[in-house]
């Protein structure tokens, strides 16, 4: 997959080794970090569970593909910026089939509808997720078929050699994009009035909407940012990471440890939480047989559930 | 009447469904049509595996592949590494299955709502990566041509029909049983209020454990039965998040919290999703994943609880009483009672009987609180309280909004441990108890916002507070209406809790504290919210059970009524105890009117 030579005489094995597997995680982590933050988002302000997040990720990447492949961007950008401007132009896209699913489906048992609902009301969301992700996941496997795609590209097969380590091209720029994007989004929640109010909205609906703040209008935003955040990640991810219709699955268990591990509300919590995921799933291959590395993030994950709900960078999250 | 009930019988619809699968297997010669019918009985069986826990208690798993595809391995593997019949690997998988189900439940149940579904979705993924990286991506059942007989290998579908039919009927009687006993009432009152239940004195976390081992075993069985029919056991197949959200999904679709649910939504899926499948699949190879999905979209939109209770609703009309048959035996004889009824006393009369019930000093103590020391954060909730309550007494606690004193009753009630200071009822120390022991041990108490269980009967509610101290259920019964006919709701008891009006709903709350037999009962602002002449009701009440011997602690805010019922105050401000004694007294003391009102009202009153 590197290409280049490999300059072992200063370093031991070893730390190399180890030095490699650092960086690749780091760099991992900042496309999982930007999952995350758009999960994160969802969570944080619908207080939703929004198992089809992975299915939207699909879609991005799927979407990324056809307009970098068939649609022009090839073309007009060429190989080096066209898979970045290709992600980009998913992000909107699946914020719009996004709004549909709100407005027709989501809006129907959160928010407003589910004001003053009993405990029960909220499964009734966590379920509908659960039902528009089989609809996507198998939905994609006939639209799109099986076969494992991906955004070609020179950069996944090319490498930047700083000192020890390669660091591969498309998953440099990846990073840089994502994390980029993180932080733009994070300065929107917090400066704009759109992201305060969707912060209003999240902290206390009832409350908001006496403040003449438009929940449902609040959770539908959140809700098609987040997805579009996520759908963004996906398309970068494509550029090194073959994919077919079920690929959200592997990454919705992914980004809910992260948003856990940081604290399931906090969005500067999700960023990180994403960025440690990262860590933890390459680091893992250091000591685990490789088919394992996803049974060391569920271990993570189980672990952070259980013994510190509220997450490494959460407050308390249970109210009684 | 009775012919028609005895018709509607469970058992009778138990053995209406068995012998229509019957029927059905053999009427139909084609073997796909026949592994169809499998599919479908086993999905039943997977649907009530679900239904067991998440549909009884209310806790959502997404992970129930995990005992399925525990089933499924234990069944194969016996068979491949050890050469076991699966008529042993069967019952073997049953008991992994269930050892699993503790395993998962003992640290999981920790957990409420969606962290409880997103830590269950785990266990059967990491459960899949496990048994890939084991080396048994794809494991073939192998033929036994010698005796197949022995190792469950039949030639004819139809006998593998009736083999799961037999397991669906258990686990249809296992689920029947479970409606019809305290464990069914006690899952159905957490599922509704947890801290209530728990309150109630129901051991949340024992029936939560039961109802995941049935739920495992009655999974693993289907699955290891699975395994037989396919003949071919992969880690995707088994432990795949589609083998938990089917079991969720025929579940939802045909009704959750009853066994009739996942019997009707696998009867109807599993064939729509099979034929799409089977007529389409070539060419949209998902099909079935978009029925499922879609089918639960359509179910969480239309009919959120399912195609079983939509139907019900249609053919019985809403709001009626909730049917119990057996109770109508013993429903002549309360309203006799009513006349008697405590609540008949007039108001004039409430000062003297104070004066009766007013327990001597020596009376031994119930309640000691020493040094009870509770923070949040930086807050000090309480601060250092000591005081004691005598056997028979009736305690007022008074002080201004946020002066600790529901901190005071969950500590007591063991909602909270404190962080020092010890806590003696009876003789025990009961700090660090679960709430269920302290009502076990003879606490009981209500809430400020009343907790109710709203879709059970009033009659219902108040035997899930009996069950701590009743032998069986008919017992429970007894008591429950007993405590009923003390607050005067006898008339009442068939109705669903959520139609109460406020008055009612409190002294229900009361009669299901009253149902565990306590010696000390802890109101917490039992009379917000009502009319004066509700209130006055009310008092009468509590005064008359004072009179009968329970000692009652109690948070008010309408000061008349509490100087008028209790026989001693502690003020509370800030955490701290600042005032204990006769409520004449107390309400005279200068810090107790400063805490209340405030220094400038203090200094403006001495001017």
């Amino acid at each position: 997959m590197y290409m280049g030579l490999v300059d072992t005489m200063n370093y031991p094995f070893w730390l190399e080794n180890f030095l490699q597997t650092l960086a690749t995680g780091v760099l991992v982590g900042g496309t999982y970090a930007l999952m995350c933050v758009g999960l994160g988002l969802i969570f944080g302000v619908m207080r939703v569970i929004n198992f089809a997040q992975g299915d939207f990720l699909m879609l991005g990447m799927y979407f990324a593909f056809y307009l970098y492949t068939f649609l022009g961007v090839h073309t007009l950008f060429g190989v080096f910026v066209g898979p970045v401007v290709a992600a980009f132009l998913a992000g909107p896209l699946v914020f719009i089939v996004a709004w549909f699913v709100h407005r027709w489906l989501m809006s129907r048992v959160s928010g407003m509808a589910a004001q003053g609902a009993e405990a029960e009301g909220g499964y009734g969301q966590l379920i509908l997720t659960l039902g528009i992700s089989l609809v996507l996941q198998n939905g994609g496997l006939i639209v799109f078929g099986s076969y494992p795609q991906s955004l070609r590209t020179p950069l996944s097969h090319q490498a930047w050699l700083v000192g020890p380590i390669f660091l591969n091209k498309s998953r440099v720029v990846a990073f840089a994009v994502a994390v980029g994007l993180a932080l733009l989004l994070y300065l929107f929640m917090n400066r704009s009035t759109y992201g305060r109010a969707m912060r209003a909205a999240a902290d206390n609906a009832e409350a908001a909407i006496y403040m003449g703040i438009d929940v449902d209008r609040a959770h539908r935003l959140a809700f098609c940012i987040g997805i579009a955040m996520t759908a963004v990640a996906g398309g970068l991810v494509a550029m090194y990471y073959p994919f077919q219709p079920y690929v959200g699955l592997e990454f919705v268990i992914i980004m809910y440890t992260g948003v856990v591990l940081g604290g399931l509300g906090s969005i500067l919590g999700a960023f990180w939480g994403g960025m440690t995921i990262g860590l933890v799933q390459q680091l893992s291959t250091l000591i685990l047989p490789i088919q394992l590395q996803n049974t060391a993030i569920f271990v993570v994950f189980l672990g952070i559930v259980l013994f510190r709900p509220q997450g490494l960078f959460g407050r308390t999250a249970e109210r009684t | 009447m009775d012919a028609a009930s005895r018709w509607r019988s469970p058992y009778a619809a138990v053995a209406a469904v068995a012998v229509a699968y019957v029927v059905l297997a053999y009427s139909i010669p084609n073997k796909y049509y026949q592994l169809m019918i499998t599919l479908m009985i086993l999905w039943s069986i997977m649907g009530l595996s679900w239904n067991m826990l998440s549909g009884y208690s209310g806790m959502v798993s997404f992970g129930h592949a995990a005992f399925w595809g525990l089933g499924a391995y234990t069944v194969t593997l016996a068979l491949v590494l050890f050469n076991i019949t699966p008529w042993l690997g069967i019952p073997l998988g049953t008991l992994v299955g269930t050892l699993g189900a503790v395993i998962i439940g003992l640290p999981t149940f920790r957990l409420r709502g969606h962290y409880f579904a997103l830590a269950m979705l785990a266990y059967p993924l990491a459960l899949l990566y496990v048994f890939e990286w084991l080396g048994y991506q794809e494991v073939p059942l192998p033929m036994k041509r010698e005796h197949p007989v022995l190792f469950m290998q039949f030639n004819d579908q139809r006998i593998y029909i009736l083999l799961a039919l037999a397991l669906l009927v258990v686990a249809m009687l296992i689920s029947l049983k479970v409606e019809r006993s305290r464990m069914g009432l006690s899952l159905l009152a957490i599922k509704q209020n947890e801290p209530a239940a728990e309150a109630a004195g129901i051991s949340s976390l024992r029936w939560k454990l039961m109802a995941i081992m049935l739920s495992g075993a009655i999974g693993a069985s289907a699955g290891g039965l699975y395994a037989l029919v396919l003949l071919v056991v992969t880690p995707g197949s088994v432990f795949g998040v589609l083998v938990s959200a089917q079991a969720l999904v025929v579940t939802l679709f045909g009704g959750v919290g009853t066994v009739w649910g996942a019997v009707l939504g696998a009867a109807i899926l599993v064939p729509l999703a099979e034929t799409l499948n089977g007529e389409l699949g070539s060419i949209l190879p998902g099909i079935q994943g978009v029925v499922y999905g879609v089918a639960i979209i359509l179910v969480v939109l239309l009919a959120p609880e399912g195609l079983y209770w939509k139907a019900r609703d249609w053919l019985t009309h809403r709001g009626q009483p909730v049917p119990e048959p057996e109770l109508a035996a013993t429903k002549g004889a309360p309203t006799v009672a009513a006349a008697e009824s405590p609540a008949m006393a007039t108001s004039a009369t409430l000062p003297s009987t104070r004066a009766r019930a007013e327990p001597s000093a020596e009376a031994e103590p119930l309640l000691q609180l020493r040094e009870v020391t509770r923070s949040f954060g930086g807050l000090r909730a309480l601060d250092s309280v000591s005081f004691t309550v005598r056997r028979g007494a009736l305690q007022g606690v008074i002080g201004p909004n946020g002066s600790g004193k529901t901190t005071l009753f969950n500590i007591i009630n063991g909602f909270l441990t404190p962080d020092s200071g010890s806590i003696e009822f009876n003789g025990h120390n009961i700090v660090g108890l679960k709430p269920n022991r302290v009502c076990r041990l003879g606490i009981g108490r209500t809430f400020q916002v009343v907790r109710t269980f709203p879709r059970m009967s009033v009659l219902n509610n108040a035997m899930v507070g009996a069950f701590v101290s009743a032998r069986d259920d008919a017992r429970a019964r007894v008591m429950a209406l007993e405590a009923l006919e003390r607050v005067g709701l006898q008339d009442r008891a068939q109705r669903l809790a959520g139609v109460l009006t406020n008055k009612e709903r409190r002294l229900m709350e009361l009669a299901r504290a009253l149902a565990s037999g306590p010696q000390l009962i802890l109101m917490d602002e039992t009379l917000a919210g009502l009319a004066p002449q509700e209130t006055d009701e009310l008092l009468t009440q509590l005064l008359q059970l004072n009179l009968e011997g329970l000692t009652i602690i109690i948070i008010e805010h309408t000061m008349h009524a509490m100087v008028r019922l209790a026989h001693d105050f502690i003020v509370l401000d800030h955490g701290g105890l600042i005032a204990q004694g006769r409520p004449e007294e107390v309400v005279q003391d200068p810090g107790v009117i400063e805490a209340y009102l405030g220094k400038r009202w203090m200094s403006r009153v001495a001017n």
